[in-house]
């Protein structure tokens, strides 16, 4: 099954705070690309403030509030411009949030070819489990051809791919599961780059694409 | 504005605190903005008049630095963050140290908090919740880019009172929700746990589990009036 649109339980997870680092990535990379996405996970945001508000209580420490008015006056007060609105990237390709990761833009990124012109970079998430990486197919190429054994998360971020469940571009997002066997192609125009994210190894279906599996950790 | 009730008051929980201090604990959080001024308001206009008072504590801190208005946000917000810790599985001293940062953050960033986006409580929630994590990974979680915001972006009036209405009516709609899916609600929000997790712990099946947030999901947007 591929959806457009990213599904709650992922969102509710962002929310919840109940995802792996790689999952943390690429939803907050998702929203801050698509206001749809954003205004789904302010009301999820807002059901853990309900939670919150109607949840029991805790017995604080003796010193709670001395403590905490020393740690407030111990620190400077958080700058009064929001960042973003301080610098607004405008010409960034990645959000904010992702070039955190990558040390910067589409130019700091440090590919790794895996064959027909087609380039990877794990991005260093803490995970056993899940992995980030950014793809890199150019325009009119299709991805070497791969199910999952888990769930992928795709998100696209430059350029556009087409597949068996129609286009994504900039700003879309597909999800795969497990039963998925498809063949992403980029579009023609411009080169087409990818967050993706996966909670299983990418299988590969070709002979050779298993050894670069192997050696490249796609 | 409700200035000269809520200016009282909060001389009132200034006192407090000095009388407190040497107590054990906190005295019982929930008791807190109700007292005498929301006696005599109608029944109905209870949840919302709580959200319009913690949202004039917080934009008091935000603006003037009002150590009584944040002692009064500390004594109601604090025990529920860190109960919310604990639940998540931080140990006591954890939670409390976690807490305190929590409660520490809400006052350097009180400025940015906006009344038009985000309940109070729901603007804790997610200081709290991604501390948690940044603590247990030792790093900075990804968060979404804040909007391009233009100079001076003031909250509209009219946005900051619906989305008091909104904040009580889903906290009245999560109370009506059938007791197993409001359990499943506050586990999937406070158990740090995954579905297959709940799943192990609750016996029941995957499946269920997931049906029954659905379902909750889906009532509370009927209650929410959504057009999803």
């Amino acid at each position: 099954m591929i959806t457009h649109h990213i599904p709650d339980d992922l969102l509710m997870g962002y929310a919840a705070g109940g995802l792996s680092e790689a999952f943390d990535l690429v939803v907050a990379s998702h929203v801050s690309l698509n206001d749809d996405a954003r205004a789904r996970l302010s009301s999820f945001e807002a059901l853990g403030g309900a939670v919150l508000e109607g949840a029991e209580t805790a017995e604080l420490a003796d010193d709670s509030f001395e403590a905490t008015m020393a740690r407030i006056m111990g620190t400077a007060p958080a700058d009064t411009v929001r960042e973003e609105a301080k610098a607004p990237a405008r010409h960034a390709t990645f959000p904010k949030c992702l070039r955190d990761y990558v040390g910067g833009d589409t130019d700091a990124v440090q590919w790794r070819p895996v064959g027909m012109g087609v380039k990877q970079a794990v991005l260093p998430t803490g995970d056993g489990e899940a992995t980030a990486r950014l793809l890199y197919i150019p325009a009119g190429q299709a991805m070497p051809d791969h199910g999952h054994n888990g769930v992928e998360v795709t998100l696209v971020l430059q350029g556009a791919f087409i597949d068996e469940d129609g286009r994504f571009a900039r700003g879309d997002i597909e999800v795969a599961t497990q039963e998925t066997e498809h063949t992403p192609v980029a579009d023609i125009g411009e080169d087409c780059i990818c967050l993706v994210v996966t909670d299983a190894p990418l299988r590969f279906n070709g002979l050779l694409p298993k050894i670069a599996q192997k050696i490249l950790r796609i | 504005m409700k200035s000269d009730p809520v200016e009282c008051h909060s001389r009132n929980k200034i006192m407090l605190i000095a009388v407190t201090q040497s107590r054990m604990m906190w005295p019982e959080p929930a008791e807190l903005p109700a007292g005498r001024d929301r006696k005599h308001a109608p029944t109905v206009t209870h949840a919302k008049t709580d959200e319009a008072h913690w949202v004039a504590r917080l934009v008091a801190v935000g603006t003037n630095r009002d150590q009584a208005a944040f002692a009064e946000l500390f004594r109601h917000y604090a025990p529920r963050v860190k109960a919310f810790l604990i639940k998540s599985g931080a140990d006591h001293a954890m939670a409390e140290e976690c807490m305190q940062d929590v409660m520490a953050t809400l006052w350097r960033k009180s400025h940015l908090y906006d009344p038009g986006r985000a309940s109070v409580a729901t603007w804790i929630f997610t200081i709290a919740r991604n501390r948690r994590i940044d603590m247990i990974r030792k790093s900075r979680r990804p968060e979404p880019d804040e909007l391009p915001w233009g100079p001076e972006a003031a909250p509209e009036q009219a946005d900051v009172l619906a989305l008091q209405q909104d904040s009580a009516r889903l906290a009245e709609a999560l109370k009506q929700l059938p007791e197993k899916q409001r359990y499943l609600v506050e586990r999937a929000f406070f158990g740090d746990m995954t579905h297959s997790e709940i799943a192990a712990e609750t016996g029941l099946p995957l499946g269920t589990i997931k049906s029954r947030i659905r379902l909750a999901i889906e009532r509370l947007r009927h209650s929410m009036g959504a057009e999803a």
